[in-house]
């Protein structure tokens, strides 16, 4: 290929990687970073969980401990993972893909950032002093009477990283619309600037609800009043509707950018175009609105009039519309292409095969008469992983190795992202699939002793789990591998057609040497092909760019 | 299309839509159903996991294909065809989950409406208590006095109206970490539950301390149990046997050994529980004469209920002391 180093990105030194500075893709790494940090920690704690499964008795950890392990798995997975870990791509990638030097407002990227690792530690202290115990969700009044601080430093990490994520959420919005080169306009936007848009305008919408709920569960927390306390005449389904009000939303919040990555993942490693841009990038926008009210099905057994239920079984399951339709056109996109069977694609493909799944089992929960007999079961515990891991994490992957060579410079190695792959695709079937059954059975959720009945299924999870928790080594092998040998990557190993490719990898510190050209859509793949040489298109602009490096 | 290509689709067609009907109603995930309807929700589980099945290998196989028959040749660099959309297949994958789930919801409103979910319920306490007058200890009227009256119950289940068979009502209380149930017709106080097959049973249910949720599994049905706040369920149970009760919703340390049984039998053989207990409950009162309950800590006053109640010794040890706890149980 052409150039193999120019040297622009070895401008950073590592060092600057620990300081406040302001250049997004520093801020994206270090969001990257970080996550992946906390992304141990949360696995580490749902192995503990999972051992703890192995056998019908809470003879592990004591079930307060089992209760503090889960919470804050749920916490960190969520709050310090999946979410910052969406930031990380759209910090790094946003203003490469629309040819722009920086976010719109760089010292607030940073500040944002370093919220994060305030916020996780203050969470990882609450274990000096008795980590919360009342789950992720932290419903009053069980919330109010085990354990004042921990409680207290949970409120205190989610208005943090809540405020990170809103001070995040103005500045890609604020990117996307006013820094684009002109020649792109909004139709001509890489569909992961359009997954942006939708999780920004949901985080905005929602976020101050739940920075709300919040405030006043740690007043009746620390200060004894009554707004959830039922002693004190407060009404504790309050909490639960402000609660879920974000927290549904959320949902989407974690997986709208991964809805992103995989738009751009398959069309290039598939060498076609994506099949309906616009019905993808509107079906987005589309999920984004409806995210917003569905938010009490997941109170149909709680405090929730019947009428009610039913207006929100409605909305829920209208959400499988604009699902369907990107789940459709994705699988359109790779029908007839020519798959390049690298680890990044074999991700993105688990991600559509696994979160296919939990679509499905998210409408059947929809149905409020079957939610009825599987809330608060490992139905729901399978049903939610299905969503989070298989449609967060399983793209999340496939955008690290998607990325890694334009972050890095190099190219990570194949085989051992292959076996990764393997091993997170076997592992996450072991240890989800059957908790559907189990659910369904009678085996409830967030529960240290289980009915021994149940016993052999949870044994098939926890080893599943253990498949799990290895298959992190041969995913930091192939990253360390790739950066100790990896072949140099060049500016566009993939041949990608989006503009971050323009640039060299990893980029200079102002993005782009030239103002970037727009040669061609993001997605024009085999637009000649009609024409005797496919290839020849793609051939022609490689050389241009060559020429420009 | 040439023509075997269209055969071909419709064979497969025919294919998927046989084993995603037999799939659908043979899944053997359900636990048994012990009520009519339990049985109206499985159909209706049933009929999600048709549909379910069909897309599911529809879409997984589709995938399959594309990594079997379309994985770039060796030194091919050229790309696929630019295909960016296609209309009327557009309109038609809009369309089939449109309709999809119109269905869904139609029927699933069906189902909810005739297990009684938008039944008024008994439309608050005061009416449920009309019937009820009795001087337990720890009957409904203690919760109306807590200044419950004016709500409007929640929960699921048909309202047990004059006419049919009078309904066996029983007072469902969950606390840290056990179900109490109270029948007021008989003073009956236990920890599980004996209702009579095919006899409807009303439960008015609340809670302690933290939120419970009350979990029949056989019976598909669970319902959060709220401090301050009345809920019910109400059934017909149609099966005769032993079922689990299970507290779902997260409670406190040992929310997972919260459960107890409900058991089902004949009217005679619910007639002889009715005895056995009461008998018990005279010799208790006896023994505890003298003991008022509210001035025993929590633990303590359970310790009598413990081993009736199968409560294991830690979750007694478990229980704070706080003055949440118990309330309306020590009134
Ligand atoms: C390493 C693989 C993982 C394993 C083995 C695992 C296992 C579990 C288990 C067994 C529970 C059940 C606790 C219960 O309700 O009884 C749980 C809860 C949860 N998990 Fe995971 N999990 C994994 C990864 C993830 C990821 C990647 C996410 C999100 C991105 C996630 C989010 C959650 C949440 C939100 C809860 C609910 C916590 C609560 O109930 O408060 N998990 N996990
Ligand atoms: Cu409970
Ligand atoms: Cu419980």
């Amino acid at each position: 290929m052409s150039e193999a180093t120019t040297h622009h990105g070895g401008d950073r030194k590592w060092t600057d990687y620990f300081t406040f500075c302001t250049d997004h893709k520093v801020i994206g790494i270090q969001y990257l970073v970080t996550s992946f940090f906390f992304y141990f920690i949360g696995g580490a704690l749902a192995e503990m969980v999972r051992t703890e499964l192995a056998t019908p008795d809470p003879d592990f950890v004591s079930p307060e401990v089992y209760n503090q392990l889960f919470t804050m798995h749920g916490t960190i997975m969520i709050f310090l993972w999946i979410v910052p870990a969406g930031a990380a791509f759209a910090n790094y990638l946003i203003p490469l893909m629309i040819g722009a030097d920086d976010m719109a407002f760089p010292r607030l990227n940073a500040v944002a950032f370093w919220m994060q690792p305030v916020g996780g530690i203050l969470l990882i202290s609450s274990f000096f002093v008795g980590a919360p115990q009342a789950g992720w969700t932290s419903y009053p009044p069980l919330s109010l009477i085990s354990g004042k601080w921990g409680e207290e430093l949970w409120i205190l990490c989610l208005l943090i990283l809540g405020t990170a994520s809103i001070l995040g959420a103005i500045n890609f919005v604020t990117t996307i619309f006013k820094m684009r080169i002109p020649e792109m306009d909004i139709h001509s936007m890489p569909l992961f600037c359009w997954a942006m848009l939708a999780t920004s305008a949901l985080i905005l919408l929602s976020t101050p609800v739940l920075a709300a709920a919040l405030i006043l569960l740690s007043f009746d927390l620390m200060a004894g009043t009554a707004f959830f306390n039922p002693t004190g005449g407060g009404d504790p389904i309050v909490y639960q509707h402000l609660f879920w009000f974000y927290s549904h939303p959320a949902v989407y919040i974690m997986v709208l950018p991964f809805f992103g990555v995989i738009s751009e993942v398959l069309p290039v490693h598939s060498r076609k175009p994506i099949f309906g841009y616009r019905a993808i990038a509107y079906s987005g926008l589309a999920i984004s609105f409806l995210g917003l009210i569905v938010w009490a099905h997941h109170m149909f057994t709680s405090g929730t009039p019947g009428w009610l239920r039913m207006f929100f079984m409605a909305t829920t399951m209208l959400v499988a519309v604009p699902t369907g339709i990107k789940i459709f056109s994705w699988c359109a996109t790779l029908w007839g292409g020519k798959l390049q069977l690298n680890s990044a694609l074999l991700f993105a493909i688990g991600f559509l095969s696994s979160f296919l799944i939990g679509g499905l089992s998210g409408v059947m929960l929809a149905a409020a008469p079957f939610d009825i007999h599987v809330h608060d079961t490992y139905f729901v515990v399978g049903h939610f992983h299905y969503v989070l891991f298989g449609g967060s994490v399983f793209a999340l992957f496939s955008a690290v190795y998607h990325w890694y060579p334009k972050m890095t410079g190099k190219m990570y190695d194949e085989f051992w992202g292959k076996l990764h792959f393997a091993m997170t695709f076997v592992g996450f079937n072991m240890t989800f699939l059957p908790m559907h059954y189990l659910g369904m059975q009678g085996m409830n959720r967030r529960i240290a002793l289980y009915d021994p009945q149940f016993q052999s299924l949870n044994q098939v999870c926890t080893i599943g789990s253990y498949i799990l928790a290895l298959s992190t080594l041969p995913f930091l092998v192939s990253m360390v591998l790739g950066l100790v040998k990896g072949e140099a990557a060049g500016r566009n190993p993939w041949r990608a057609l989006t503009l971050e490719w323009q640039t060299t990898s990893p980029p200079s510190i102002e993005n782009f040497d030239e103002v970037p050209v727009l040669w061609a859509g993001p997605y024009d793949y085999g637009i000649d092909s009609e024409s005797e040489d496919a290839g020849e298109s793609v051939e022609e602009m490689l050389a241009e760019v060559a020429e420009v490096g | 299309m040439n023509i075997p290509n269209s055969i071909t689709t419709l064979i497969v067609g025919i294919a998927v839509t046989l084993i995603s009907l037999w799939y659908g109603q043979h899944h053997g995930l359900m636990p048994v159903a012990a009520s009519a309807d339990a049985n109206d929700v499985d159909e209706l589980f049933n009929l999600m996991m048709t549909i379910a099945t069909g897309l599911f290998i529809l879409i997984e196989g589709a995938l399959v294909i594309c990594l079997i028959r379309f994985r770039r040749k060796k030194g091919d660099l050229t790309d696929g065809p630019a295909i960016e959309g296609n209309v009327p297949l557009e309109i038609l994958w809009t369309a089939i989950p449109t309709l999809t789930v119109f269905i869904l919801a139609i029927y699933s409103f069906e189902i909810y409406n005739k297990m009684g979910g938008l039944d008024p319920m008994v439309s608050g306490s005061g009416m449920a208590m009309s019937h009820h007058h009795h001087h337990n200890p720890s009957t409904m009227e203690n919760m109306v006095a807590m200044g419950v009256d004016s709500q409007v119950a929640i929960g699921i289940g048909k309202s047990m109206s004059a006419g049919e068979q009078e309904p066996l009502v029983v007072e469902v209380n969950g606390l840290q970490y056990a179900w109490i149930f109270t029948y007021p017709d008989t003073g009956i106080i236990s920890g599980d539950l004996h209702v009579p097959v095919d006899r409807p049973v009303q439960l008015n249910m609340k809670a302690a301390d933290v939120i419970h949720a009350f979990w029949l599994p056989e019976l598909r049905i669970k319902q959060d149990v709220m401090p301050g706040q009345l809920s019910q369920l109400s059934f017909v149970a149609n099966r005769e046997g032993t079922y689990p009760v299970i507290c779902a919703e997260l409670c406190g340390s040992y929310h997972g050994g919260m459960k107890t049984t409900m058991t089902v039998e004949t009217a005679e053989g619910y007639d002889a529980w009715v005895q056995s207990r009461t008998v018990a409950m005279q010799s208790e009162e006896n023994q505890t004469v003298a003991v008022n309950p509210s001035d025993l800590s929590d633990a303590a006053f359970l310790q009598a209920y413990a081993e009736e109640m199968g409560i294991i010794k830690n979750t007694l040890d478990q229980i704070p002391h706080g003055p949440m706890t118990m309330m309306s149980i020590h009134q």
